[in-house]
């Protein structure tokens, strides 16, 4: 068990290094960061100053190696955009399109597995069939277009909720959040609706189809014929041999969210990192778009070990390394 | 209770499963299809019955019917079925979830996949006892080690914690067994309960099967293609042929004196080490096919002495020396294996 995590661990942290040695070389190569930082005027003397100062005289390799040990203390140099450290920009933005985020997954979790197992309970129940309907939109529709269209009903035509940003926020540390004012709150309704749609829809869809799949087992038809209740054969025996898939795509949900929840932050004018990613590739800000990657792997990354480790702690069958109490497995 | 002391009382106990007539249909859009055309049987206390024939010949489903777990939209048409006198065919749904598991267990084909793979052995068992019965959760888990015992799982107070996966295929079909009789149930409807095994095991469990029927005195409906298993375990035997039964009888007779032509067919398939440079009887063609039965006996195409009167009237189940048999031909049928 204890191998198993270390092995897990071990396996992140190769990745990253691979993720940062990708990173590194967009920084490396994709232009001359003198050329971009300085303007067109800048005489030979502070190019050099500069050069050095960035530690662009070293070996390739060395250079790699500070770019690690930096990005290991949360350092990924200064923006070219706005002279301004990347890390703290990020640290200002990140609290915005994480809270959005998980707001909209608990939403599309509390929401989407009990639709899921109803509509796969009842196949021929009606409310069900709208569900299942309406889930069909939810997969399809873009959420921009959800939007826009709670913009124009809740904002525009009835004004009840906020169009754009993020209303007031409350400071922790380096933390903001939106979710102790009332107007944090109510601006947070409509980007995460909109978000959560697709979730809702997706993890609803996922659930019913993986339950019906269950649901014909021999292990559920034997829990029936032993005389177990209803509730016990759908969520003790069938729910929980369904979850696999659904941890596993509500992380990637995750990551895919909070990685690219840009076009839903830019309809909402949310000051997430979407935003600021958006910013960043317009004005070719390196240093902001290799912290972004590298950023973005380590959620991605965390998820997914966070994920393996769920899988072991449902399944028994991942937690064997061998085969225990002298059984013989045929 | 009385009744037990009444003057006229019947010689035997009345029978714990008694099934009259049972018909089970299956509507599809291009007509009603019927699987079980007119089943009757009984099986008595401590009595093993085993019920054999081949693929879709509606053993199991005979068997799915008793437990109320007939796949829709399989549905009981006709018939009527009682188990220790109660009828429970016409029950509503919830009144016969009660009676799964407590009256009536199951055993299933696959020991692999009848148990869920996520919950350990003791889990499984406890939830469905304490289903059942009013135990506490530690008086229900000591059950549990007891019943695996009984089963015959060594060192069962280590194994109650571990998952299926951690057990062979034999320890879960053991354990599968074990699940069955939580309950104590009067009835158990195994259905192939042996075919997933290796022969080896499969003795095992058959012993354990007879076992628990003799000293619980719990009734068995053994559904088995397989007649070796049969010959060892069972005390009688139904023969069904295309949704019907066409002979029964106590099970030494039926091996040694098989009178319908479709059970001598069967039991001449049987590989014999005697015979061993003959080439294997078989039986030519195929079942009949639901929706295409032909008039009159259902075996009749595949019969060598069938008649005009095969082919357009259905034979009864009518009493022939220990047991019953289905056929115009019988008298004839002996008369020719006398010449």
């Amino acid at each position: 068990m204890l191998a198993i995590i270390v092995k897990r661990i071990g396996n992140a942290a190769l990745v990253m290094l691979v993720v940062a040695f990708i990173a590194f070389m967009i920084f490396q190569f994709l232009g001359d960061p003198v050329q971009l930082m300085l303007n067109a005027q800048a005489s030979q003397e502070e190019r050099v100053a500069l050069r050095l100062r960035l530690g662009l005289d070293q070996p390739v390799v060395m250079q790699f190696f500070s770019f690690v040990i930096r990005a290991v203390q949360g350092d990924f140099g200064i923006s070219f955009r706005n002279q301004r450290e990347v890390m703290s920009l990020i640290a200002e933005r990140f609290p915005a399109t994480f809270e959005l985020v998980m707001v909209s997954t608990v939403l599309a979790l509390a929401i989407g597995v009990p639709l899921g197992v109803f509509a796969a309970i009842n196949p021929k129940n009606p409310a069900a069939r709208i569900a299942r309907m309406i889930s069909m939109v939810g997969v399809s529709v873009p959420a921009f277009v959800i939007g826009i269209v709670l913009i124009l009903v809740f904002s525009v035509q009835l004004g009840w909720l906020p169009a754009f940003g993020r209303g007031e926020v409350v400071q922790f540390g380096t933390w903001s959040t939106g979710l102790l004012t009332p107007s944090g709150r109510l601006a947070l309704i409509m980007p995460a609706t909109s978000l959560a749609l697709f979730q809702i829809s997706f993890i609803m869809r996922l659930v019913t189809a993986e339950m019906l799949e269950v649901l014909r087992t021999d292990y559920v038809k034997f829990a029936r014929a032993r005389g177990l209740p209803d509730r016990i054969v759908h969520f003790r025996h069938a729910l929980r041999n369904c979850m696999m898939p659904v941890v596993t795509m509500t992380g990637m949900l995750i990551g895919d969210l909070i990685a690219f929840a840009l076009v839903t932050e830019t309809v909402f004018q949310w000051p997430g990192m979407g935003l600021l990613f958006v910013q960043a590739v317009m004005f070719i800000d390196i240093p902001v778009m290799a912290a972004y990657l590298m950023i973005v792997s380590v959620i991605f990354i965390t998820l997914n070990t966070i994920v393996d480790f769920i899988y072991l702690a449902v399944d028994p069958r991942l937690r064997q390394t061998g085969t225990a109490g002298g059984a013989n497995v045929r | 209770m009385n009744a037990a002391f009444a003057p006229n009382e019947p010689p035997l106990d009345p029978p714990v499963l008694s099934i009259r007539d049972l018909r089970v249909e299956f509507p599809t859009r291009r007509g009603v299809l019927t699987a079980i055309r007119g089943v009757s049987l009984t099986i008595r206390r401590g009595e093993i019955l085993g019920v054999v024939g081949e693929s879709g010949a509606g053993k199991s489903l005979t068997g799915a019917a008793v437990i109320g777990l007939l796949e829709p939209p399989g549905r009981i048409a006709g018939g009527e079925i009682h188990v220790s006198g109660k009828r429970i065919d016409s029950l509503p749904r919830r009144q016969l979830m009660a009676l799964r598991g407590k009256t009536i267990g199951a055993i299933f084909q696959d020991p692999l996949t009848s148990l869920n793979p996520l919950l350990t052995v003791g889990d499984q068992l406890v939830e469905t006892i304490r289903c059942h019965l009013p135990l506490s959760r530690t008086e229900a888990a000591r059950r549990a080690i007891d019943l695996l015992n009984e089963v015959g799982i060594p060192s069962p107070e280590l194994r109650v914690g571990q998952y299926p996966h951690q057990f062979s295929g034999g320890m879960r079909q053991r354990v599968v067994i074990a699940l069955a009789l939580a309950a104590e149930p009067e009835l158990v409807v195994a259905d192939e309960p042996t075919t997933a095994l290796d022969v080896s095991i499969q003795a095992q469990i058959t012993g354990l099967l007879k076992r628990i029927c003799r000293e619980r005195g719990t009734a068995i409906m053994l559904v088995t293609h397989d007649m070796g298993v049969i010959a060892e375990t069972a005390d009688r035997v139904a023969v069904m042929y295309a949704g019907r039964i066409v002979e029964i009888g106590p099970v030494e007779d039926l091996i040694k004196r098989p009178q319908h032509p479709y059970t001598r067919g069967l039991i001449g398939s049987i590989p014999s080490l005697a015979a061993r440079h003959e080439r294997l009887a078989q039986i030519d063609g195929a079942m009949p096919r639901l929706n295409s039965m032909p008039a009159g006996c259902a075996f009749n195409p595949r019969c060598e002495i069938a008649d005009a009167r095969c082919r357009s009237d259905l034979p009864k189940l009518l009493p022939s020396g220990r047991g019953s048999v289905a056929c115009w031909k019988l008298a004839l049928a002996e008369a020719v294996e006398a010449a």
